[in-house]
C-alpha cells in the first residue's frame, strides 16, 4: 500500500496566484484534509451515535492523514481500526446503520472497495426497496478516487460513475474548501447510504473557507464560475483543472461558466440544462473512462432535454481507456488536462488551434 | 454432539414444537403445489426436513435478538413470528406481502420481528449481522444477533471476514450454520479441505460445537445455553446445526448429484418422526395430538392462502418507491 502522507506537498490546484501561497498562512485558508478532519471531528461532537471505522484510520491517522488525532480525542470505540476485510467492516457498517448508530466507513481507495461491492451493490442499494421501505441503511462511505500521484493501474481509478449507476445509492463529491467541511453532516443527516468521493489528489489542496458558511446540501450542483460560451460540467479532482483551463481561456477572449456537479446521484438536471440553455454549449470533464461513463450520462440527458438549445456537439474530455499508468509522462497523457480542456473547449467553439 | 436436556421434554413444551415445525411443513408442501400452479415464482428454496433448527433456534431467542437469515428462509420467518398471510402474500408478490412484494421468496423482511432477510447472496448476511451486534454492543443493548447461513457459505471470504471481526471485537452474534450437506449440489467435502465447520470457527477463536439438527429439543438447548454466553459476555460463538433437506435445492434441481437412498436414510430421522418417537415413546402425546395439531397447519395455510389471493397488488405507479427513503420515513 502507498505511504502518501510523506509524499511532498503537489502544486496547489486552485486558481489563487502562487504568491499568495507564500505569505503567512491566513486563519480563512484551510486545506482540504484539513476540512475533511473538522467536518469528522465536529460529527463526532455532534451526535454519539456517529463513529468512523476503516483500515489505519485509529493508530497510524488515515493513510491520507485525514483523520489524525481523532483517536487520541475519541478513543477506541469510536475511531475503529479494522482489518484488511473490506467486505466485512463494509457490512459491518451497513448492519450498524440498519441497528441506530451513524457509521462512517472509509475505504483507503476505491479500487479496495471492489472487495465490498457485493456489502454496497446487494446489501446497502437493495435494503429500502427490497424491504418494501422497512429498512433504512443511513451509511456514509468516504472513498479516495482519482489519479496523479503515479500510484498505477490498483490505486488510481475514478470508479464513482459505476457507483453513480445504482439506484438505492446516492453519490456526492466535495470538491471545495466547503464542501470537504460541510458535506459530512449533509451526508451523515440522510436515512439512505451515501458514498463521498475524496480525490486523492485534493488532499493538499488549500484554499478560502467561506466565512459563516456551516451547512450544504448534497442535492444541487453550483456554478464555480460563472461564464457565456460554454459550460465546462465537471466534478472533483477535475474541478480546479477545469478552473485553471477557463483562466486561460479567459486570456483568449473565451468566457466559459464552471458547473461543479457536487452530487453524481442524483445529478441535478436543472442546473446543468439551465446553465446549458444560457451558454448554448458544453462539454463534460470526467476522470472517468469515456465508454459508458458518467459523461456519457450527463450528454445524453444534455442532448435528451437540451438538444434544440444548442449551438454544437456536446463534447467529452475523460481518461485514457487504459488501466492508469505508473510512468509520469505517460499518466499525465492519460488525465484530462488543462491544455486538453482549452483545446476542448476551443474545439466545440469551432476555433481550433489557440492563439 | 450437544443432547437435549431432558427437562425440556415435556408435553406442553413438545406439542408447541411439534405445532411450529408443522406449520412450517404445511406452509412448504402448499408452496410447492402452489409454484406447479403458476401461483408462485421466481427462485423457491423449500426447507424440507430443516424445520427444526428454525423452530429450536427461534424458541431459544428473544424478541430484542435481531435475525438475520438466508434465500432458504420461509421456516426461520415462520418460527419468528412473522405471520403466514404475510410470507404467502409476499410469495404471491401481492402489496400484504412482508416486503410489499419486492422481495419475493428469498427476500422476507420484518422489521418489527426484527427479521432482516432474506439475504440470497451467500454469506453476504454476515457483514450485516456483525454490524447489528456492533449496534447492539455500542447502544448497551440486551440483544444478540442470531444469523444463519448454510455450509455453501463456509467457502466465501465474508464468513472468514465477518467470524474473525466478531471475535476480535467480542460482539454478540450467533452464528447458525445450517449444515444440510450441499451447497446447492455441491457436497461440503468436495468443496472444503476442512469440512468440520466448528473448527473451522475455533480457528478464529469463538466457541463452537456441532449439534444435531434433526432434534429439535437438542437445537433449542444448544442456541439457549450458546445465547446464555453470549448475553454474559462471552463474546460470537458458532452453532453447526447437522440438517438435511428432503427437497430438490430448488424448484429446478434433477437432483444428479445424491441418491435416493440417502434421502431415504435421512428422512426416517426427520425432525417431526424424531420428535413423536420420542415423545410417544415418553407417553407424552397421542396420535390425535399430532392430527389436531396438523390440521390446524392446514387450516392456516388454507388462511393465509385465501389472503394472498385476495390481496392487492401493488400499483405499478408506485414501482420506484421505497428506493430511498420517504419523507416521514
Amino acid at each position: 500500500m502507498p505511504n502518501p502522507v510523506h509524499e511532498p506537498p503537489r502544486a496547489m490546484n486552485d486558481a489563487r496566484p502562487p504568491a499568495a501561497a507564500a505569505t503567512a498562512p491566513s486563519p480563512m485558508r484551510q486545506s482540504y484534509r484539513d476540512a475533511l478532519r473538522e467536518a469528522l471531528r465536529a460529527a463526532l461532537h455532534a451526535d454519539p451515535r456517529v463513529f468512523l471505522m476503516g483500515e489505519d484510520v485509529g493508530r497510524y491517522g488515515g493513510s491520507y492523514a485525514v483523520s489524525k488525532g481523532l483517536l487520541e480525542e475519541f478513543g477506541p470505540e469510536r475511531i475503529r481500526d479494522t482489518p484488511l476485510a473490506e467486505s466485512a467492516f463494509v457490512g459491518a457498517g451497513i448492519g450498524a446503520a440498519i441497528g441506530g448508530l451513524r457509521p462512517i466507513v472509509e475505504i483507503m481507495t476505491v479500487n479496495f472497495s471492489l472487495l465490498a461491492l457485493d456489502q454496497i451493490m446487494n446489501n446497502a442499494a437493495t435494503y429500502s426497496h427490497m424491504s418494501g421501505g422497512q429498512i433504512h441503511v443511513p451509511l456514509v462511505i468516504r472513498l479516495a478516487t482519482g489519479a496523479g500521484r503515479q500510484l498505477g493501474a490498483q490505486h488510481s481509478h475514478s470508479l464513482e460513475g459505476w457507483y453513480a449507476h445504482i439506484p438505492g445509492l446516492r453519490i456526492a463529491v466535495p470538491a471545495t474548501i466547503d464542501d470537504a467541511r460541510c458535506m459530512l453532516a449533509a451526508a451523515l443527516a440522510s436515512p439512505d447510504p451515501v458514498l463521498l468521493f475524496e480525490h486523492a489528489a485534493l488532499y493538499n489542496l488549500e484554499g478560502e473557507r467561506t466565512p459563516g458558511l456551516t451547512a450544504v446540501d448534497i442535492d444541487h450542483a453550483a456554478v464555480r464560475r460563472p461564464g457565456r460560451d460554454l459550460s465546462l460540467i465537471t466534478y472533483g479532482g477535475s474541478l480546479p483543472k477545469c478552473l485553471a483551463a477557463a483562466e486561460r481561456l479567459a486570456e483568449q477572449g473565451v468566457d466559459v461558466e464552471v458547473i461543479d456537479l457536487r452530487s453524481l446521484r442524483p445529478l441535478d438536471d436543472a442546473a446543468i440544462m439551465d446553465s446549458v440553455r444560457r451558454t448554448r454549449r458544453a462539454l463534460v470533464v470526467d476522470e472517468g473512462w469515456r465508454s459508458g461513463s458518467l459523461a456519457a450520462e450527463i450528454t445524453t440527458r444534455i442532448v435528451e432535454q437540451a438538444f434544440y438549445d444548442l449551438d454544437a456537439p456536446v463534447a467529452r474530455v475523460c481518461t485514457a481507456e487504459v488501466p492508469i499508468p505508473y510512468a509520469k509522462h505517460l499518466e499525465d497523457a492519460a488525465l484530462p488536462s488543462p491544455e486538453r480542456i482549452v483545446a476542448a473547449v476551443r474545439g466545440v467553439l469551432g476555433r481550433g488551434e489557440a492563439g | 454432539m450437544s443432547a437435549a436436556p431432558e427437562a425440556l421434554v415435556t408435553r406442553e413444551h413438545g406439542l408447541a414444537l411439534l405445532g411450529e415445525m408443522l406449520r412450517i411443513r404445511a406452509f412448504e408442501d402448499r408452496c410447492y403445489r402452489l409454484y406447479g400452479e403458476l401461483k408462485i415464482r421466481g427462485f423457491l428454496h423449500l426447507c424440507n426436513g430443516e424445520e427444526a433448527v428454525a423452530v429450536g433456534a427461534m424458541r431459544a431467542l428473544g424478541p430484542d435478538d435481531a435475525i438475520v437469515s438466508t434465500y432458504r428462509e420461509h421456516g426461520h420467518a415462520l418460527a419468528r413470528g412473522v405471520p403466514m398471510t404475510a410470507v404467502m402474500a409476499e410469495l404471491y408478490g401481492k402489496q400484504s406481502g412482508c416486503s410489499r412484494g419486492r422481495g419475493g421468496s428469498m427476500h422476507l423482511f420484518d422489521v418489527a420481528k426484527r427479521f432482516y432477510g432474506g439475504n440470497a447472496i451467500v454469506a453476504g448476511g454476515l457483514p450485516v449481522a456483525v454490524g447489528l451486534a456492533l449496534a447492539q454492543k455500542l447502544r448497551s443493548a440486551t440483544g444478540l444477533t442470531a444469523c444463519f447461513f448454510g455450509d455453501g457459505a463456509v467457502a466465501e471470504g465474508e464468513f472468514h471476514e465477518s467470524l474473525n471481526l466478531a471475535a476480535l471485537w467480542r460482539l454478540p452474534v450467533l452464528f447458525l450454520c445450517e449444515n444440510n450437506l450441499y451447497g446447492m449440489g455441491t457436497a461440503l467435502d468436495r468443496a472444503e479441505s476442512e469440512v468440520d465447520v466448528a473448527a473451522k470457527a475455533r480457528g478464529y477463536r469463538l466457541e463452537a460445537a456441532a449439534v444435531d439438527g434433526m432434534d429439535v429439543f437438542a437445537v433449542e438447548a444448544a442456541v439457549a445455553r450458546a445465547a446464555a454466553a453470549i448475553r454474559a459476555g462471552a463474546g460470537p460463538a458458532l452453532l453447526e446445526l447437522r440438517t438435511y433437506r428432503f427437497r430438490a435445492h430448488s424448484m429446478f434441481d434433477p437432483q444428479l448429484y445424491r441418491d435416493k437412498a440417502e434421502i431415504d436414510a435421512w428422512q426416517k430421522k426427520g425432525p417431526l418422526i424424531t420428535l413423536t418417537t420420542r415423545m410417544k415413546a415418553a407417553g407424552l402425546m397421542t396420535e390425535d395430538d399430532y392430527r389436531r395439531l396438523d390440521a390446524a397447519a392446514a387450516a392456516e395455510v388454507d388462511a393465509a392462502v385465501a389472503f394472498a389471493e385476495a390481496a392487492p397488488w401493488e400499483p405499478i405507479a408506485d414501482l420506484e418507491r421505497f428506493v430511498y427513503a420517504e419523507p416521514g420515513a
